[in-house]
């Protein structure tokens, strides 16, 4: 009935559709992950199982109306993400599908191609006769983007064998598909495709650390990670997760930002998009939104879409990575992507195992997030992918399979806590219960690179905090007032840790973004005030006068000051001391 | 394979369990298609269809199986989706939870007809909201300010006035500047609950600013799927097509996700948390996510889903899943209500996420942010206060914190109580705000500005 489409493509008929699992008859050839196209508008699928000729593909898109005999070409390639330098300020679907080409309403089957009007500049860096391995550098675009990009040897041939550079186009402005070099026989476009479930090679993971600086005070002083880690942030609903993903993917020191909404809300999207375009990186001076990707399959997308489009994401961060750029994936939820595990799974009537997810979640969430890493690429630059995932626990249940498996094979987890966001402080980032596996490393990292005292400030800061949370419940048992003064200056500590650094506005443009400097004097300076409180009451100076002091000018230093205002700190810092040698 | 699209009638049933009916020798019918069965008794009932295997179709029978035998019993397939007619015709009518009227008129007619389940909405195409919807309602007004486009629940326990306050919300909501309208969507309501409804509505649906769809707790439980996405399906169209600012108002959603957990039990599928099935929230974002504004398009629809935490318990599947969809959410408390307060908003707990876009200079009032954020501050440290006063005596606090304990009380009499039929202006609700914070002393409202400190505070503080 239906016209042959493609030559070379296999027909097949589908036999049985329940949602999103459909079972297809007739294509003899297919193997296991590779794309087929479902009926007439074509519905983008994968195969997953083959059982007795029936082949299970689990489809990518909405499969309403589509009827047992429909047609099924098997496309003869796996999931793929089409690369190229159009990916950095655009918008995509889960299959990185261009979402500004589509309609204001989603139709099913109606995928678009990357704009082919767009061109960008290229600059050869190899001439013809040289020898040039997989992954190595032809050219430099400068096109939108803040960085400059390369186009490499595609990274799918033999790793360091040399391949003659057969002819290579001058400088110019070239389309995303033109052949721009003759390599080995192969022509070279900046184009390029590659699926997203095969991790892309590298040369080796690097052993020394750099920290990745966020700008979140809590996180970069207390539970720090290096580039090219990995990160969770589990927390209830209206932790904060969203809103402290987002600041992270604003302010934080990478190239290019991956921006996956799996499974959220449309608004934030909107609201997210809208603003990377407005706010200007401090580094380059150009719209954040030239250096971010952003994939968004909001929770009334189809849901399977959902599962290919964390792959998606993180092989958009390795391609940039293989340029010896340093870019960070942040998915937001995680937990979203284990419900489509989990629905498919139920479809297909797999045992369940722990809270019907089924047996492969933890390798799976493992695979995933060591797709992350610091490494000397295929070209010898270096370049890095960092993960950061959040993980949304139902009920707040941080005992619940996604959450728990995720904790094992992150190296750090920034837990976000109810009480907290309740009492309105965010980032609700909590102390206890968080942890960096970073940080020993990068303070060897921060000694080197110019402020030997991190190690030692987060140390004093960490015990400063356990040690008010412990007085804070004595406290709430036998009264404040009934405590030594020494005990109570502790208490005063944490107050002023919580309300000084690690409280942090996202909405206040001084305080939305805190440079290492000016975080690391906010500490410093909490710390020299509590230094001089103890010696105070060491000296014999009651309590309750300490407490009543005026310490307005500390705990309003973080908006009051610039984002990198370092001095304007320190300033306040003697404000404050000199308001308490008036005790003495 | 030609198919003469509701022609053919299908007369070999096979199965039938609970909702569900298996049809054998189709051909050509599609996942999700609209079927009509009909009785040998001739009367016609809606289905849909759950899943095709070769030619087997399964349908989900919208008014339950009852009555329906093997003999006799035919299905027609339509070919597509289900549908239902969308246009204005709809403002000032009464339906039931299927859309067929209970208000004595003919049938909802439309200018053309929708698919029901409707269309993910292009996220590069959502205009971030950015006004608000006044509900007439102080502690909503006020502190979580319903912005267009936003999805902001009710979290409500049994027992509570809750199904008041979304009546109330529905009777009372404005946009100052444009058309407005609202749909009312009632899921597993009582009659008594019913009856109010429709009394407290009746003068707005006059008015022809109203659509009523009225599922009530014995009308079949797998109608009660169909029930939001009509109501949503007629309000898309009203705000993006007719230009209107829509206010959907659900309640109440644990009854749809009860109905939701019924079906998947009969079609056997694996359990999730509490027997509710594994893509509850994927099944939930279907609806919440139709709120919102499409660039250059005048309209927009915003949500109000009213819900009942079972037993209390924030954890439960449906308040969990909602919270982590909607934007915010306004919780109800028993200890407020139990102090005689209504609506028994308990602030602290509540939020709008979208607030700090929709309410400030231009939209409410200038100070509105600030005084918000100064509330509720004072609030949670009034709270404190009011927990060591049980563990010290009143008589032991501080001059301060006993200010803050009046304040409280203050917020809690003036700004958030209300009569359920008074609509408070937000100038008014501001004020309201105002008269509290002079409750305390000047030094410790830090978070208002200087110029607004001096234009309205005026201290009623003993000190």
């Amino acid at each position: 009935m239906v016209a042959v489409t493609a030559g070379t493509a296999i027909e097949g008929r589908v036999v049985k559709v329940s949602g999103s699992l459909v079972e297809v008859e007739g294509l003899p050839g297919a193997v296991i992950s590779e794309v087929v196209a479902l009926g007439r508008v074509g519905l983008l699928g994968e195969i997953v199982a083959v059982a007795d000729g029936v082949f299970t593909v689990q489809a990518y898109e909405d499969t309403g109306g589509l009827a047992p005999g429909a047609t099924v070409a098997a496309l003869g390639r796996p999931l793929s993400a089409a690369l190229g330098p159009h990916l950095l300020g655009g918008v995509f679907d889960g299959l990185l599908r261009p979402l500004s080409e589509a309609g204001e309403w989603l139709e099913p089957g109606a995928g678009a191609g990357p704009g082919d009007t767009l061109r960008w500049r290229f600059t050869p860096t190899a001439a013809p006769g040289a020898d040039l391995a997989a992954g190595e550098a032809v050219g430099t675009l400068d096109g939108d983007g803040p960085f400059a990009l390369l186009v490499t040897v595609p990274p799918d041939l033999p790793p360091g064998v040399p391949l003659a550079v057969e002819s290579v186009v001058p400088a110019g402005e070239y389309a995303a598909d033109e052949t721009l070099a003759v390599i080995g026989g192969r022509p070279v476009t900046m184009a390029t495709s590659w699926p997203v479930r095969r991790p892309r090679p590298f040369r080796a993971r690097v052993d020394e650390v750099a920290a990745l600086h966020t700008g979140q005070r809590v996180l970069d002083l207390v539970q720090p990670i290096a580039r090219g880690s990995t990160a969770s942030v589990p927390g209830g609903f209206g932790t904060g997760k969203t809103m402290l993903l987002q600041q992270i993917a604003k302010w934080c020191d990478a190239d290019v930002i991956v921006y996956v909404g799996c499974g959220e809300r449309g608004n934030e999207m909107a609201d997210i998009v809208e603003e990377l375009q407005s706010l200007v990186d401090p580094r380059s001076g150009r719209p954040l939104r030239l250096r971010t990707v952003v994939i968004a399959n909001t929770s009334n997308m189809p849901m399977m879409a959902r599962e290919a489009s964390i792959y998606t994401g993180v092989t958009v961060a390795e391609y940039f990575r293989d340029m010896g750029l340093h870019a960070v994936v942040i998915a937001d939820s995680t937990s979203r992507w284990a419900e489509a595990l989990r629905e498919f799974a139920s479809r297909r009537g797999a045992l369940p195992a722990e809270e019907g997810y089924p047996a492969g979640l933890a390798s799976a969430l493992a695979a995933f997030y060591e797709r992350a890493g610091d490494v000397r690429t295929l070209g010898g630059g270096r370049g890095s992918v960092t993960i950061i995932g959040a993980v949304s626990p139902p009920g707040g249940d941080m005992t619940e399979p996604v959450t728990a498996h995720t904790q094992r094979f992150v190296r750090a987890t920034w837990m976000l806590d109810r009480d907290l966001a309740y009492a309105r402080h965010y980032p609700a980032v909590a102390w206890e219960g968080s942890f960096s596996r970073d940080a020993g490393a990068l303070a060897g990292w921060y000694a080197r690179n110019g402020d030997p005292t991190w190690g030692r400030r987060r140390a004093r800061m960490g015990s400063l905090l356990a040690e008010s949370d412990r007085l804070a419940s004595l406290a709430e048992l036998v009264g404040e007032g009934a405590m030594p003064g020494s005990e109570r200056v502790v208490l005063l500590a944490g107050r002023l840790l919580r309300d000084c650094v690690l409280r942090q506005s996202a909405l206040s443009p001084n305080d939305g973004f805190c440079s290492a400097a000016k975080g690391a004097a906010l500490v410093d300076a909490v710390l020299a005030v509590v230094d001089r409180c103890q010696s105070l009451i060491e000296a014999g100076v009651p309590a309750t006068r300490i407490e009543e002091a005026d310490l307005g000018a500390l705990v309003r230093a973080a908006e009051a000051t610039g984002p990198a205002d370092a001095e304007g700190v320190a300033a306040r810092r003697d404000t404050v001391l000199a308001e308490l040698e008036t005790l003495s | 394979m030609t198919r003469w699209i509701g022609t053919v009638e299908h007369l070999g049933i096979t199965r039938l369990r609970g909702p569900l009916l298996v049809v054998r020798d189709v051909h050509g019918v599609g996942w999700d298609e609209s079927a009509t069965v009909r009785t040998p008794d001739g009367r016609v009932r809606n289905g849909l269809v759950l899943s095709v295997d070769r030619d087997l179709a399964v349908v989900q029978v919208f008014e339950g199986t009852d009555g329906v035998g093997v003999e006799g019993t035919s299905v027609v397939f339509a070919g597509e989706s289900t549908h239902v007619p969308v246009g204005e015709g709809w403002l000032g009518r009464v339906c039931n939870g299927r859309g067929a009227p209970i208000d004595g008129g003919p049938p909802v007619a439309g200018v053309r007809r929708a698919p029901v389940s409707g269309r993910p909405l292009n996220p590069t195409r959502r205009e971030p909201p950015s006004e608000p919807v006044l509900t007439g309602v102080s502690a909503i007004d006020a502190l979580t300010t319903l912005v267009r486009g936003q999805k902001l629940p009710v979290f409500s326990v049994a027992g509570l006035p809750h199904l008041e306050l979304a009546t109330q919300i529905a009777a009372q909501s404005t946009v100052r500047d444009a058309p407005f309208a609202v749909v009312f969507a009632g899921m597993g309501l009582t009659h008594p609950d019913v009856a109010a409804v429709r009394d407290a509505l009746a003068e707005r649906s006059a008015r022809g600013e109203l659509v009523m769809l009225l599922n009530t707790a014995d009308d079949p439980v797998v109608e009660r799927i169909l029930t939001p996405r009509i109501a949503l399906t007629v309000a898309e169209h009203l705000a993006f097509e007719c230009g209107r600012h829509v206010l959907v108002v659900m309640a109440d959603m644990t009854s749809y996700a009860e109905a939701v957990r019924e079906v998947s039990a009969d079609r056997e599928e694996i359990p999730g948390r509490r027997a509710y099935p594994g893509y509850l929230y994927s099944d939930l974002a279907s609806l919440y996510e139709r709120c919102g504004r499409i660039r250059g398009v005048a309209g927009s629809v915003t949500l109000v889903p009213v819900l009942t935490m079972p037993g209390g318990d924030i954890t439960h599947p449906v308040p969990d899943l909602t919270g982590y969809i909607t934007e915010g959410q306004v919780v109800l408390s028993t200890a407020a209500h139990g102090s005689g307060i209504y609506p028994p908003v308990d602030p602290l707990g509540s939020l709008s996420r979208l607030m700090r876009k929709g309410a400030g200079s231009g939209r409410t009032r200038e100070d509105h942010l600030d005084v918000a954020a100064q509330v509720m501050s004072c609030l949670s440290r009034a709270r404190h206060v009011r927990e060591l006063a049980d563990l010290i005596g009143e008589e032991a606090l501080s001059g301060t914190d006993r200010a803050y304990l009046a304040f409280a009380e203050d917020v809690e009499r003036r700004v958030l109580s209300q009569r359920p039929d008074e609509t408070r202006q937000i100038d008014e609700t501001l004020d309201l705000c105002w008269r509290a914070l002079s409750l305390l002393p000047r030094r410790e409202l830090t978070m208002l500005a200087e110029d607004a400190l001096a234009r309205r505070y005026v201290a009623r503080t003993g000190g």
